[in-house]
């Protein structure tokens, strides 16, 4: 009963620490494709980069790039997770 | 060489690529049948996932699309890649540990219910269905001007190729063969880019070039706004809808692409749950080369053409020009008879029997003006417009557009048809597990062997090629109509039902299939209302909060969080084993 406890409090934990993970990647994800591409594009527009209005580039660019980047950060974060929670498969 | 030839040989050679790796990798099993053993290593899963994703509209459509919407544009570039990161996070990892075939499957034992499978069943066949009829069209528009053989004999070609690799290898033989496409297309779309960007700002990287200098002097972008502008159009890079709605598009896209059953299905095909977590991330940065790449194509195609065709003589408009015209896809209208091409805002003539360019003709013979020109039949608009492009030529006419060699010409009719074949059969393969694991195995007879399911799969693999097939021959008129639909339905129903599956333990059968059934609705009633009972009246005065039919799957998402929650609260919570299958799929490995 008691390492029936310990598991579920263990699981708990784990959990918690992967939502913390997604909160703080999603809210990224928010901030700039809505964010930056979409709700102040006028204003980022102010600035350029280059030939790209920064508004423009951060639309059509700039969150590509910022997802490509987010999913590698996340397998990055979750593969640590697994290995200090030991829930990494490879110990199957 | 031609370019009919060199189509033929490159054409040629990919499809026998393609039928190779469906005999070296037929299936043998229901297991390598759906979900290709499960044993698919993340990175060629990842390319696959690429190829499967990146459908004709991407590749054909979306930089046309692009070049004449400009900022607005933006809705499917964020749209149809943001989705990826939901995916990645929030679906892939735990449909993976749960480790069944199909996202019915999913519905069906994560809510203890019959009917939620059934719903979700519907759902997978229609949104697929919907995408196909789609991919089946844009081979055949590319065998007719390609190859110039018969739209329908190109349709008919198209169907042999996939049901020979579709019926034979299943997801194992589909997954291989994508990858190949996945080369081919991804080859076929960046060569004429680099070419072009390096032809107008002197930069190959077509992600750079477009924010570079012209070789004559200038940023691109601020010529090309400032060119359109004085003709009459908004700035290439200011927004024209408003933001509201370009907020909902965007969201609705985003939400649908982590909803659609073909791109979920591909995360069964890997051994792990890290590996389901790496091959999300390897397939958007495969799909990320092309998406990037879009919009840079977009802005050379809108300042090439208006270089090419604005105030210029139509008598010495280039071949492609007039290749195209005979395809009805450019059509010239020449209101002031001045023999010149103005182009200019608006829509230049209406449309007649629902085409955009008809030409006059006496009997089998079309009319010809004064400076040689297809006389239009269409009746003139009284704006001083003259020349009609359909988008859907920017990128199949770009290579011809910049003047480049014959056989890059003929590499991007590969590539746009290893772009429709890919989705194609991705969806093909959707279809036939709906019908011979969700319905035959699930609902209507448990008992039947693993053979005979193999053997039911691969009858209805069979149907849904002939079905699309007839679709892509005779297209019904409300395909661009229907894609709405299918984001927003994938947007309204499966992703919230999924997420709430995995994120909130206490959700119950009730809240699911409510919560489901409105979203779908609600989505449904306002889509139709504003495309096909009332679309006069499908103008931004009319939409609820000014959220255009694309951008309501959003709300839609929304209002089913907001159903089955209420619902879920209000009735028993789910039985203990849902509870701890809940558990299980939160943590990665076995216990």
């Amino acid at each position: 009963m008691e390492s029936q406890n310990n598991l579920q409090n263990h699981r708990q934990a784990y959990w918690r620490a992967n939502i913390r993970i997604l909160t703080i990647l999603l809210s990224i994800w928010f901030i700039v494709s809505f964010g930056c591409g979409i709700l102040f594009v006028d204003q980022l527009n102010q600035i350029k980069l280059g030939g790209f209005k920064l508004g423009f580039w951060m639309a059509q660019q700039g969150s590509i790039y910022t997802f490509v980047v987010l999913i590698f950060v996340y397998v990055r974060l979750m593969n640590k997770l697994d290995q200090k929670f030991s829930f990494d498969e490879k110990n199957d | 060489m031609d370019v009919q030839t060199w189509t033929y040989i490159i054409v040629g050679i990919s499809f026998a690529l393609y039928i190779g790796i469906a005999i070296w990798s037929k299936a043998k099993s229901t297991s390598e049948f759906y979900v290709a053993g499960g044993s698919v290593s993340p990175l060629a899963n990842g390319m696959a996932t690429a190829a499967d994703w990146m459908s004709a509209a991407s590749f054909i459509s979306m930089a046309g699309l692009i070049a004449f919407m400009g900022y607005d544009g933006t809705v499917y570039l964020m749209g149809w890649t943001g989705g990826y990161v939901l995916l990645a996070l929030m679906l892939a990892p735990y449909l993976r540990k749960f480790g069944k075939f199909t996202v019915p499957d999913f519905i069906g034992e994560r809510y203890y219910s019959r009917t939620a499978r059934i719903v979700a069943l519907l759902c997978a066949i229609f949104i697929s269905f919907t995408y196909v009829a789609g991919q089946m069209r844009g081979v055949g528009v590319v065998f007719s001007r390609f190859l110039e053989v018969d739209i329908n004999l190109g349709v008919l070609i198209g169907m042999t190729i996939v049901f020979t690799y579709a019926v034979l290898g299943g997801m194992k033989g589909i997954t291989y063969t994508q990858v190949a496409q996945y080369c081919v297309l991804i080859f076929a779309y960046m060569t004429p880019a680099f070419f072009i960007s390096l032809m107008l700002t002197g930069n190959p990287i077509p992600q750079l070039g477009f924010g570079s200098e012209l070789k004559e002097g200038g940023y691109l972008l601020d010529k090309l706004d400032k060119v359109v502008t004085d003709l009459g159009f908004t700035a290439y890079t200011a927004q024209t809808k408003s933001t509201t709605d370009i907020f909902f598009i965007t969201l609705a896209l985003m939400v649908g692409t982590a909803g659609l059953p073909h791109v979920i299905i591909r995360f069964f095909t890997v051994p792990k749950v890290r590996d389901a977590r790496i091959s999300a991330g390897w397939a958007l940065l495969f799909i990320a080369i092309l998406y990037t790449t879009a919009p840079a194509v977009a802005t050379f195609a809108r300042y090439n053409i208006i270089n090419t065709a604005n105030e210029k003589a139509y008598a010495k408009m280039p071949s492609w020009f007039k290749k195209w015209e005979e395809t009805k896809l450019i059509g010239w209208l020449d209101k002031n008879n001045d023999g010149l091409v103005q182009y200019r805002p608006g829509i230049p003539f209406e449309k007649l029997n629902g085409k955009a360019v008809q030409f006059k003709s006496t009997g089998e013979k079309v009319e010809t003006g004064s400076y040689g020109q297809p006389l239009i039949a269409n009746k003139a608009t009284d704006n001083s417009n003259e020349l009609y492009i359909d988008r859907d030529i920017m990128v199949l006419a770009n290579p011809e557009i910049a003047g480049l060699p014959n056989w890059v010409i003929a590499l991007v009719a590969a590539g746009g048809l290893a772009a429709a074949l890919s989705t194609a059969a991705g969806l093909l393969l959707v279809i036939s597990t709906s019908i011979s694991h969700d319905l035959m195995k699930k609902t209507i007879n448990p008992n039947i062997t693993d053979k005979q399911e193999l053997i039911y799969a691969r009858i209805a693999a069979g149907c849904a090629i002939i079905i699309a097939g007839y679709f892509g021959i005779n297209p019904p008129g409300f395909v661009a109509q229907v894609v709405a639909f299918a984001f927003g339905l994938a947007a309204s129903s499966f992703f919230p039902a999924i997420v709430l599956g995995i994120f909130y333990k206490r959700m119950n059968k009730e809240g699911a299939i409510a919560g489901m059934i409105a979203g779908i609705l609600f989505t449904a009633a306002y889509i139709i209302y504003f495309k096909f009972i009332n679309p006069e009246a499908n103008v931004q005065a009319n939409w609820w909060f000014g959220i255009s039919p694309e951008g309501i799957g959003g709300i839609g998402m929304l209002l089913n969080f907001a159903v089955s929650i209420v619902i879920s609260k209000l009735t028993s919570p789910p039985p203990p084993e849902v509870q701890a299958l809940v558990e299980n799929i939160r943590v990665p490995n076995r216990d």
